[in-house]
């Protein structure tokens, strides 16, 4: 009896295990002069994009209405993407540096 | 008529070219580097006095925005000079940057609530349009040690971000 409770939760664990995204990638953005590179990025729901500031001023990756990553200088910051989508994104303190993310499910 | 028209004109180029007008004849290195930090300096002061007046959100939050760019961008150019064993020299660009901004500054104490915060935002506008304007057609063109002028490269785009940024501020204020 414990010992089928113990295998009927080791399945349990497996089967979370397998439910978890095959591959979640970490993408990587950089920023260098005010300029996203890549400015475009492909990537899947559940992937993680990371903003490498090089610049010495403070930027923020924001989508009108939607989230807001503060990227402090030289300092990287990090968001895991929660819904499919294409968004265009910019930096609220200048406005002048724009991205995009097309999130596919 | 004519003259007149053209009298006024001038008039009109003349102020607002104004701080930059001495400066028609090539600036050199010590010069430009005079020139790029003075402007920071006098952005930080006009930033130091909306955080201090102000009791507007956007406009205070600008105004810290600007003011820890301009630091950040101003300690940039410090190491360079000094790296550079640039010593920067004074000129009539940068006391007419300053004297212009010290009447800015005096007009904009007579000011509170809603009429400050329009004051300073538009000044914002008007500022950051003339120095990055000058940037582009003079201080870069005519500067010729190449981490100076890629230094004032980045800054543009920075201050031409700032531009932007407080045109979305002066749109909210309306």
């Amino acid at each position: 009896m414990k010992a089928g409770a113990l295998i009927r939760l080791s399945w349990l664990a497996a089967l979370a295990l397998m439910a978890a995204p095959a591959a979640a990638a970490t993408i990587e953005v950089t920023i260098d002069k005010l300029v996203f590179s890549p400015a475009t990025v492909e990537a899947k729901v559940g992937d993680t994009i990371e903003w490498v500031n090089n610049d010495v001023v403070a930027h923020t990756a924001t989508v009108k209405g939607g989230w807001d990553v503060m990227i402090p200088p030289k300092k990287s910051a990090s968001l895991t993407l929660k819904a499919a989508g294409a968004v265009d994104y910019f930096c609220r303190f200048h406005p002048n540096m724009r991205g995009h993310l097309d999130v596919s499910p | 008529m004519l003259t007149r028209y053209t009298a006024a004109l001038a008039a009109v180029l003349f102020v607002s070219a104004a701080p930059f007008a001495q400066a028609a004849d090539k600036p050199t290195d010590p010069q430009i580097a005079h020139i790029a930090y003075t402007a920071g300096v006098l952005d930080i002061e006009a930033a130091k006095q909306a955080i201090k007046t102000s009791k507007n959100k956007e406009v205070v939050a600008f105004a810290k925005d600007m003011e820890r760019d301009h630091e950040a961008v101003n300690k940039q150019a410090l190491d360079l000079v000094k790296k550079l064993k640039v010593k920067p020299e004074d000129n009539a660009t940068s006391q007419a940057l300053s004297k212009a901004a010290e009447e800015e500054r005096a007009k904009l104490a007579k000011l509170k609530g809603a009429a400050f915060d329009k004051a300073y935002i538009e000044n914002e506008v008007a500022y950051h349009k003339q120095v990055n304007g000058a940037l582009e057609t003079l201080l870069i063109p005519s500067a010729s040690n190449a981490e100076l002028k890629s230094l004032l490269e980045t800054g543009l785009k920075i201050f031409q971000g700032h531009e932007q940024h407080a045109e979305h501020v002066a749109g909210m204020l309306k």
